[in-house]
This record gives C-alpha cells, sequence and structure tokens, in this order.
C-alpha cells in the first residue's frame, strides 16, 4: 500500500482511529474506549441516566474507584470510617452506582483502590492507543501512555455511559520539545513546571500538547505521568508521549493488559504510535532540559514559578496591568514580600502525594533524601500519601515506611487527600505548604492555606530543612 | 438533561475583574460532595463573597458577607451577564461551576478567553460563554464602572451582544452549540440519533483493535 497521505502527529493519529463521523463544521463524534469513575463527579451522571430510563452502552467500558473524599487515616470498617456524612453519602453512592449498573469498582477496603489516574495505568486499565475519559481534569495523566485521555464534565461522563462516545472538536497540535539532560536532583516535576512557567497557565488551551525530545525519551514512564498530569495546568487538556519500548515493558503483565496472541497483536498496533518525522505542530516551544533548576511556585497560579535560587517577583515589574494586579493579588493572599529569596520562605505543612507526585518513584525519591535525617521542629505536620494501596503495599515491602515514619512523617493511607483537602485532611489558613500537588489556587488545600508546588524531592528537603531549600547538594550527600 | 431555550434578553452586567478565575474559586472543593445538580448558587465565589467559611448544610442567608466583593454591591444584584478576564475557569473539570454560575442566575459569561472544559461544561448547561477580543472586554468594564445599570441585550439568534445606545457587538458560537442552546436539546438524544453508525464503527473496531473488548478479569 503506497502511503500518499501526509505525516501525522500522535494525536492526528489516535483522532483519525477513533472518530465514527464529522460534521462540516468540525463537530466529531469520537467513540471512547474507557471512562474512569470517582465518587465526586459522577453522580449526577448515574442519576441522570436513571431518570432518562437508560443503560450504559458499553458497561465493562467502565471502571471506578473512590479518591476525592476518603480518609487517609484509618480505613479500618471501610465506607463507615467517614466521618463527615457528606462525604460518606458520596462514596456510598458510588458502590451502590457500580453495584447498580454493573461496573468494575475497588472500593474503600480493595487494595488496589487509589487515586485514578494511579489506579488505571497500574492495573493496565489504561492502555497505549486508547481513548480514555474521566471527570477529572488530571486525565490528562495517562497520555503518558500514549492513549488520548483528557478531562470531562459530569454532563459528558453521562454522556460516554449512554453512547460510548463524545462530541468534540479537534485541538491543534502543540510540541513541547525538551532536549539535554537533566542535572541530577532536577525531576519531572521541575520540567513541568518550568514548562507552565514558560507558556503560563492558558498556554496550551485548545491544544493537545505531545511532549518530546530527549528529556522524555530518557524519563522514566512514572516521571512521564508527571508531565501529562499537569498539562492542564499549562491549559491543554490533552497531554502525550510516543509510545516506545519502555511503555511497553510498563504494561505488559499488569492485571487487565491483554496477554498471549492479543498481546502480541496490541504491541504491533502500539508501535506506529508515535508522531511521523515531519508531522506538523501548530506551535512548538523548546526548552533546553540541562538549564532546568529545581522549581518552587510562590503565587496561586501554577504559572506563578521560579527556580529554588530566585526570589518572589515584584508586581511593579509586570509588563502589564492586569499581570501586575494578579501578581499583588497573590502575595497578599501567600503573605509574601517581593524580592524575598524562596530559601527564606518557611514551611509549616508537608504533603507528598496526590496524582502527580505519589507513585512509588515519587516515594523512592523522596525516601532518599529523607533517609537518616529529621522533620524540622518547625514543622507542624509531614505527611506521605501513597496513590493506591498497592504503591502502600510496595512502599511498605521496600521499607520506605520506615524511613519517613523515624524521620517524624506521618505515613497514610490512599487518595487525593490534601491535594484538594475534600477529605479530613485540609492546610490551615496562612499556613505555608510543601506540596507535591499540581494546584497553588486560592483555598484549594485548604481555605486560606498558602500551598507552594514542587518535586518529591524538593518537598522532602523543605521537610528537613523547614524552608525551602535546593535539594540538589543534599542529594549529593545522600549518594556519598 | 434538556435545557430551556436560549431566547433574546436583557441582561445586566457584573464584572469580575481579575484574570484566571479557577473553578476551585467559582466553587469551592466542601460543596462538590452534593450529589445533585442544583442549590449551588448561595456557594458561588464562596472564599470571595463571605468572611467566614462555609460549609455545605450552612443557612447562607445568615453568613457575614464581605462587602467589598463585587457581587455583593447592591448595584450588581439581579446580574445575568458576568464579565470576565482572561483564562476564565481553569483547572478543575468540576461541572458544579457552571451549575453554580447558572443556578445564581448568570446565563451569560463574557472574557477574552475561556479554559477548554470549562467552556464546554457551559454550554451543556444553559450558559453561553462568549469570546470579545481584549480590547472589547476592556472597554465593557469602564462602561460597566462607569454606569451603574449597565446592561446588554443578549441575541444568541443573531449572534450579537446589544449595548445601551443599539450598537451591536458581533461574536462567534459554534454552530452546532448555538443549535443546541436556542433549541434546549439534549446531546445525549442528538447522537443517539447516529445509533448505527456508532455500531457500525464499534463492529469495525472490534476487528482492528480485538484486545480493547477482550473481557476483563473481574
Amino acid at each position: 500500500m503506497t502511503d500518499t497521505t501526509a505525516p501525522q502527529t500522535l494525536y492526528d493519529k489516535l483522532w483519525a482511529s477513533h472518530r465514527i463521523r464529522e460534521e462540516s463544521d468540525g463537530t466529531a463524534l469520537i467513540y471512547i474506549d474507557r471512562q474512569l469513575l470517582h465518587e465526586v463527579t459522577s453522580p449526577q451522571a448515574f442519576e441522570g441516566l436513571r431518570l432518562a430510563g437508560r443503560k450504559p452502552w458499553r458497561v465493562e467500558a467502565n471502571v471506578a474507584t473512590c479518591d476525592h473524599n476518603v480518609p487517609t487515616t484509618s480505613l479500618k470498617g471501610g465506607v463507615s470510617s467517614i466521618e463527615d456524612p457528606v462525604s460518606r453519602i458520596q462514596v456510598q453512592t458510588l458502590d451502590k452506582n457500580a453495584a447498580e449498573f454493573g461496573i468494575l469498582e475497588f472500593p474503600m477496603g480493595d487494595p488496589r483502590q487509589g487515586i485514578v489516574h494511579v489506579v488505571g495505568p497500574e492495573e493496565g486499565i489504561t492502555l497505549p492507543g486508547m481513548t480514555l475519559v474521566c471527570g477529572d481534569s488530571h486525565t490528562a495523566t495517562h497520555g503518558a501512555l500514549g492513549a488520548l485521555a483528557h478531562g470531562v464534565g459530569t454532563s459528558e461522563v453521562e454522556h460516554v455511559l449512554a453512547t460510548q462516545c463524545l462530541i468534540q472538536k479537534k485541538m491543534k497540535n502543540m510540541l513541547v520539545k525538551v532536549d539535554g539532560k537533566l542535572a541530577p536532583g532536577v525531576t519531572p516535576k521541575d520540567v513541568i513546571l518550568a514548562v507552565i512557567g514558560e507558556i503560563g497557565t492558558a498556554g496550551g488551551t485548545g491544544y493537545a500538547i505531545e511532549f518530546g525530545g530527549q528529556v522524555f525519551r530518557d524519563m522514566s514512564i512514572e516521571g512521564r505521568m508527571t508531565v501529562c498530569n499537569m498539562a492542564i495546568e499549562a491549559g491543554a487538556r490533552v497531554g502525550l508521549v510516543a509510545v516506545d519500548e519502555k511503555t511497553i515493558e510498563y504494561v505488559k503483565g499488569r492485571p487487565y493488559a491483554p496477554s498471549g496472541a492479543l498481546w502480541d497483536q496490541a504491541v504491533e498496533a502500539w508501535r506506529t504510535l508515535k508522531s511521523d518525522e515531519g508531522a506538523e505542530f501548530d506551535k512548538v516551544v523548546e526548552l533546553d532540559g540541562s538549564a532546568i533548576e529545581p522549581q518552587v511556585s510562590w503565587g496561586t497560579s501554577p504559572e506563578m514559578v521560579g527556580a529554588i535560587n530566585g526570589r518572589v517577583p515584584d508586581p511593579d515589574q509586570a509588563s502589564d496591568s492586569v499581570k501586575a494586579e494578579s501578581i499583588r493579588k497573590a502575595l497578599q493572599y501567600m503573605g509574601l514580600q517581593p524580592g524575598t529569596p524562596f530559601v527564606d520562605i518557611g514551611v509549616d505543612y508537608i504533603f507528598i502525594g496526590s496524582c502527580t507526585n505519589s507513585r512509588i518513584e515519587d516515594l523512592r525519591a523522596a525516601a532518599q533524601v529523607v533517609k537518616g535525617r529529621k522533620v524540622a521542629d518547625s514543622v507542624e505536620l509531614a505527611m506521605v500519601v501513597p496513590g493506591s494501596g498497592l504503591v502502600k503495599q510496595q512502599a511498605e515491602a521496600e521499607g520506605l515506611d520506615r524511613i519517613f515514619l523515624e524521620a517524624g512523617f506521618e505515613w497514610r493511607n490512599p487518595g487525593c487527600s490534601m491535594c484538594l483537602a475534600m477529605n479530613a485532611d485540609k492546610l490551615p489558613a496562612g499556613k505555608h505548604c510543601a506540596s507535591t500537588s499540581n494546584r497553588n489556587f486560592e483555598g484549594r488545600q485548604g481555605a486560606g492555606g498558602r500551598t507552594h508546588l514542587v518535586s518529591p524531592e524538593m518537598a522532602a528537603a523543605a521537610a528537613v530543612a523547614g524552608h525551602f531549600v535546593d535539594v540538589r547538594p543534599l542529594m549529593q550527600e545522600a549518594s556519598a | 438533561m434538556s435545557l430551556q431555550k436560549f431566547t433574546k434578553f436583557e441582561a445586566l452586567v457584573a464584572p469580575m475583574d481579575r484574570a484566571n478565575v479557577d473553578t476551585d474559586a467559582i466553587i469551592p472543593k466542601q460543596f462538590l460532595k452534593s450529589i445533585k445538580r442544583t442549590g449551588f448558587g448561595p456557594n458561588l465565589f464562596d472564599e470571595w463573597r463571605y468572611e467566614d467559611v462555609g460549609q455545605p448544610g450552612m443557612d447562607n442567608s445568615q453568613r457575614p458577607l464581605k462587602k467589598d466583593f463585587v457581587l455583593n454591591q447592591p448595584r450588581y444584584q439581579g446580574a445575568k451577564l458576568l464579565l470576565a478576564r482572561e483564562n476564565f475557569g481553569c483547572g478543575s473539570s468540576r461541572e458544579h461551576a457552571p451549575w453554580a454560575l447558572k443556578d445564581y442566575g448568570f446565563d451569560v459569561i463574557v472574557a477574552p478567553s475561556f479554559a477548554d472544559i470549562f467552556f464546554n461544561n457551559s454550554f451543556k448547561n444553559g450558559i453561553l460563554p462568549i469570546v470579545l477580543p481584549a480590547d472589547t472586554v476592556e472597554r465593557l468594564f469602564q462602561a460597566v464602572y462607569d454606569q451603574e445599570g449597565y446592561a446588554l441585550t443578549v441575541d444568541l439568534e443573531n449572534q450579537q451582544l446589544i449595548q445601551p445606545d443599539g450598537e451591536p457587538i458581533a461574536f462567534d458560537v459554534d454552530s452546532f452549540r448555538k443549535h443546541c442552546l436556542l433549541n434546549g436539546l439534549d446531546d445525549i438524544g442528538l447522537t443517539l440519533q447516529h445509533r448505527d453508525e456508532i455500531e457500525a464503527f464499534e463492529t469495525d473496531y472490534r476487528q482492528r483493535a480485538p484486545w480493547l473488548f477482550a473481557e476483563p478479569a473481574q
């Protein structure tokens, strides 16, 4: 067969292979292979199905777990251990809906329960080449496996349940190319924070971002998940990394991954999941990976971020009045003065967790910094919240829990926890938190709480020092 | 869910003069625990609007208001059009954000740009998000501040906002979404009109990618 078609991007390929129909104005129906459900954005969708007397189109395409509301202290007693009655009802509603419609669920108490974006890849429920949606903006995470994955609203959750399709228009293509080699102590989190700092929190709006270049080729699959996870923080619903041997190796043998002849057939198809030579992107952004330093956010938007050895900016030096006003409001909320070195900002809370940074590699990296050291006295609470029950088990098998506990961290049960504080884990007003999560919005971790986004290594270093600090010298000591 | 038809109406304008208003600000997380679609209006912009920290189940009419917050000012009571800055609705995909805006009484949001998921969610809930050039938005902010009671007539059919002096401002809207809003159509019902095509695609796709259709182990 002669190929006369133009070179395609990875996004173009995924779009084309799932397009059912397209109107002349570009409105298309896209087939959805997998939907992940959690308790917060699904109850109204199930209620909508019931009211209309509709059934799920393909029930086995859906998988559910609870994460946003679950307590991280004790899981003994399952759902009944949730003290907040409103949270408890929401989790019970998911259990009830999953049972009523016959949807596979990992409920509280199941070792596979955890943050939906950790569980999907971990179980092989997310596969390369899939279209995958979830009522959660961090669904972009799954693009690390070469899946077309993005967040949807509750109306669309219902739409996918009822029709297995989504009404969509094609996004534009953006390539974020980071070449070079990351310095030791510089992590995937620092890369994505640097990218967001560069293109801004709306820089990717309307685009599917493919992350390409040496830095992402060298990166582990879990690192790629951290990067794709925060594509939405740059405004892009979709983040993607091309499939390579690492992807295939990662998926192999996972519980819901194909096996036998189907595996071979799948792998053959997955190997084509990369942008063609010469494929055109609507926008290309290039960064030098070797110049990226450990990052820390200082404001109330993920684009308000800088290298650890920098200082809090001065609103009077902003490029325009809207920006200046944003900086002023952010600094007022954060209780920070212009010109303050980041390393002089003290931390009261440490949160290592969230769908961005709660996988086993994240915990190993943080533990390496913490090992043999103590959490500073000035830190009120330092906690580690593994992304899933299986991550927790693995970490305990490796003795990571001991390292954290001996240093003075709390070792918790899996869930979204203080990333968005829907459960009991809240950052009190006025307190500064070194957090490995993804959003530093006002009130995100608790009303009045002050979030600083960092990597697991940087959060661990801040815990030990009691203020932000460049983790790189600490890592050299640890490995010496 | 079928919606009310979107007809021509006059809308009092309220200004939300900050960039990157995120959905955590529009409706804070503690209110996401509801399993209903309604009742979010009293908690719209909760942290900016009230002096205390709001919790589900509170009697919001008894809570102390932050007097400086724009929506607490008497001149903006009854506003149906929210005038906003760039990247409105960024962050979380929570549809509770448009539910809260709609429940409060907003039918239209005008901004230089919107976050994608919020933009999409708005249409599904009978809210019309309108993108206008930044200088036009700036001019509207000035007009709203200068003139108490400033209102625009929203004419979706003809895709224009009509200013008090009768001058129209044209806006773009996706033809499919316009059609749905004008007719109050339910997306699911529309999609299921293509049931045969979806089934045909699925049959073919099952051949192409059989590993996606293998029965998962329970």
